[in-house]
């Protein structure tokens, strides 16, 4: 047995479980048609309306303000479809469109290559740093960047700096600020406190943000909320609590996605010359499931399967939900951990490992 | 100072256009009226005439921004079939003096997307619609003796030509020959007949191909139109019909009063053999290099020095996906092969199968 990975299994099985799995992608990749286009227009389409009836609400609730509770109920509501509208905006339709999963429909107004999202993130830094960096080096420490966002110490394999103490707060802070701390993650700020980089090689990157920051900061926070003249600011607080909401929420979904309890992390040399079969384990060990209902699911970008996510980054995530099964009961037969579990379970074991490891733990040896 | 209002007013318009950023308002408008959209053209199906047992008159009425088309002209029609947007190209067969702001186009089944547009197209329905395109038009001045030549679907430039004229009232020497496999099978044939008959100066010979199966030679073109060599001529059809004019009026050096439109297969068949690869051609770069059918077209593209970006290098991010300009790829994880200009592909894990050309 030459591989490296924690599980009872011969490389002949590994590869073995690697092409059960390229069957099942060829399968569902033969099988798209109509009713996936279907499925993503009318997505779309409900994302938009949701965003223009929740800014009209907004709009409409002002003049009720002598009634204050009405004022409260429309102005929550309209609140509340605005964010929801964000969150369906990044994560069902944005992040899963800029990983291609709708390329094949060929249509030049779905496609990763003209995409651009609702979030201070440019969607070609986004590309990068996620799709590039992220879904190759899934859970490889000091290659992928999303094991802690480089802040946080989210394993007992990292060691410990007396900086960790102040990750609650640090945490608490990025989940307030998401969309930000997305913005500024394809910048290797490890290499520049090293000072292997200086800050004239990511000049390019911060205009990048610079410029999609403007855009939107311009949308939320003056014009929409110069339309509501003297409401001004009641506009300004309107759309930083859908924009909060956002955050929050979409946080919450994706530190549930490679931290919760249980999770396996990688070495570089664990993973040097690594096959395809190697390639899937790892994506099935490195990553966390949701169990939820349709409606969860789709909130969540369909993040909430984010083994079968990482399996087929570019597989239309409509998808997911009928091949999570099918992966699992694989997982089963072949005695591979499958990391299943409630949103409370997932985010709890997260949040307390955050708390736990703030304080200098024990360092767990690397896996060899 | 018009120009300096102007100039005002379009960077007004553009700020407040960002309050749909980082959408543009016109997909919120589009979304109550796909006519109105700005950021794409939409079309839509008015009506649907079948005008033969396999050919259909779509009549579309094209959003904003539509410009009228000069008699002749095609226009690329985007439909989605399976999901899969498929663009084609289709010739108008409506005058442009047509003033209710709609066109047709009429369309004879026989590849994927035109089976798709005579039988599954629904009034009411939209699709994506470009501008009018094209230079085997009628000129301004029309001339005064003139030769038509059309077979099956061919006849759809020619008939928007016939239709212009006679709603500008040109009455002018026209000869036209047009095949067709029997009675039943020609696509305005009641149209062309009455117009024969009302215009003595339109001369129409209709060669039904089922009972005469005499091909396309320079005396039988000779006997059709003895006096071919006083006339421009407008010619669609197939290639064969084509390649002979092509060569009559070469060798009469009357090349030049030859026009001609070419309705070319949809799909390219694959090479034989092409498995054995091909050469690649990195058109931005200008550069070619050879294949053995077997290396990923990114590692081709880099050790030419050709500038591909590229990412994971194993299929799954598609940082180096580039458009296919022509010829056949094979996907290596699959087998597949993508053989349709203008789909972007994922060069680190497609090869090539044959002559293959990259926007790289």
């Amino acid at each position: 047995m030459s591989h490296q990975y924690p599980v009872a299994l011969d490389d002949a099985a590994i590869e073995e479980f690697g092409r059960e799995l390229d069957a099942i992608q060829a399968e569902v990749k033969a099988s798209l048609g109509a009713r996936d286009r279907k499925y993503i227009k009318r997505m779309i389409k409900i994302q938009r309306s949701l965003a223009f009836g929740g800014r009209m609400m907004i709009f409409a609730s002002l003049p009720l303000m002598p009634a204050f509770p009405v004022f409260l109920g429309v102005i929550g509501a309209g609140t509340a479809a605005l964010g929801l509208s964000k969150i369906l905006e990044n994560m069902e339709i944005g992040h899963n469109v800029l990983h291609a999963q709708w390329d094949w429909m060929q249509d030049p107004e779905i496609h990763s290559s003209t995409w651009e999202w609702d979030t201070v993130c440019p969607a070609d830094q986004w590309k990068h740093s996620h799709n590039v960096v992220h879904h190759t080096w899934t859970n490889v420490l000091g290659r992928d960047r999303d094991v802690g966002y480089e802040i946080l110490r989210v394993n007992e394999v990292q060691p410990w700096r007396p900086g960790h103490l102040a990750q609650p707060f640090y945490a608490a802070l990025l989940a307030v600020l998401f969309q930000w701390g997305i913005a500024l993650h394809d910048i290797d700020i490890v290499a520049l406190q090293r000072r292997e980089i200086t800050l004239r090689d990511v000049k390019g990157q911060l205009a990048g943000i610079g410029r999609k920051a403007r855009k939107q900061l311009l949308k939320d926070y003056v014009l929409w909320p110069l339309l509501a003249g003297p409401w001004f600011l009641t506009v300004v607080l309107a759309n930083a609590a859908a924009n909060l909401m956002r955050n929050l929420w979409s946080y919450a979904i994706i530190f549930c996605g490679h931290f919760p309890d249980g999770v396996h992390v990688f070495t570089e040399a664990q993973v040097a010359g690594e096959t395809r079969g190697r390639w899937y384990l790892r994506q099935v060990l490195g990553s966390c499931n949701i169990s939820g209902g349709p409606l969860f699911h789709i909130l969540s970008g369909n993040l909430s399967h984010q083994i079968e996510h990482h399996l087929f980054p570019d597989m239309p995530s409509n998808r997911y939900p009928e091949v999570a099964p099918r992966v699992q009961a694989l997982c089963e037969r072949y005695g591979i951990p499958y990391n299943r579990g409630s949103f409370a379970r997932q985010l709890g074991t997260t949040l307390r490992t955050i708390l736990r490891l703030a304080l200098p733990t024990r360092n767990k040896a690397l896996p060899a | 100072m018009k120009n300096v209002s102007t100039a005002i007013w379009t960077r007004l318009a553009d700020v407040v256009g960002l309050v749909a950023t980082p959408l543009v308002p016109s997909h919120y408008i589009a979304l109550v009226s796909p006519l109105a959209a700005t950021h794409t053209r939409n079309a839509r199906v008015e009506a649907a005439l079948d005008e033969t047992a396999d050919a259909r008159t779509l009549t579309l009425r094209p959003g904003r921004g539509w410009r009228t088309h000069r008699a002749g002209q095609h226009v690329r029609i985007g439909l989605a079939i399976d999901g899969r947007i498929a663009t084609r190209t289709y010739s108008i067969s409506s005058a442009p003096e047509r003033d209710d702001g709609r066109i047709t186009i009429t369309v004879k089944a026989q590849g994927r997307a035109s089976r798709a547009l005579v039988r599954d197209v629904t009034v009411g329905s939209y699709m994506s619609i470009g501008l009018p395109e094209g230079d085997f038009v009628l000129p301004d001045a029309v001339p005064m003796k003139l030769g038509f030549v059309t077979a099956g679907s061919g006849i759809t430039p020619v008939m928007c030509m016939l239709r212009s004229m006679v709603a500008r009232g040109e009455q002018r020497d026209i000869v036209h020959v047009h095949f067709a496999k029997h009675a039943g099978d020609v696509i305005f044939g009641d149209e062309l007949r009455a117009l024969a008959t009302q215009y003595p100066s339109y001369r129409l010979a209709i060669v039904h191909t089922q009972d005469d199966t005499r091909r396309l030679c320079r005396e039988r073109f000779d006997e059709l139109v003895p006096d071919w060599r006083e006339r421009e001529t407008w010619a669609c059809g197939p290639q064969s019909v084509l390649d002979t004019l092509a060569s009559c009026f070469a060798q009469a050096e009357r090349a030049h009063a030859l026009h001609v439109e070419r309705f070319t297969a949809a799909l390219a068949p694959m090479p034989a053999g092409a498995d054995g690869g091909g050469n690649v051609r990195f058109a931005t770069s200008n550069v070619v290099r050879r294949s053995d059918g077997r290396t990923p077209l990114l590692r081709i593209a880099e050790a030419a020095g050709v500038n591909a970006p590229h990412g994971c290098r194993m299929g799954i991010c598609h940082t180096c996906d580039a458009t296919l300009v022509a010829g056949c790829v094979r996907d290596l994880r699959t087998g597949g092969r993508i053989d349709q200009a203008g789909t972007r592909i994922q060069v680190c894990v497609c090869a090539a199968a044959g002559d293959v050309e990259l926007a790289l």
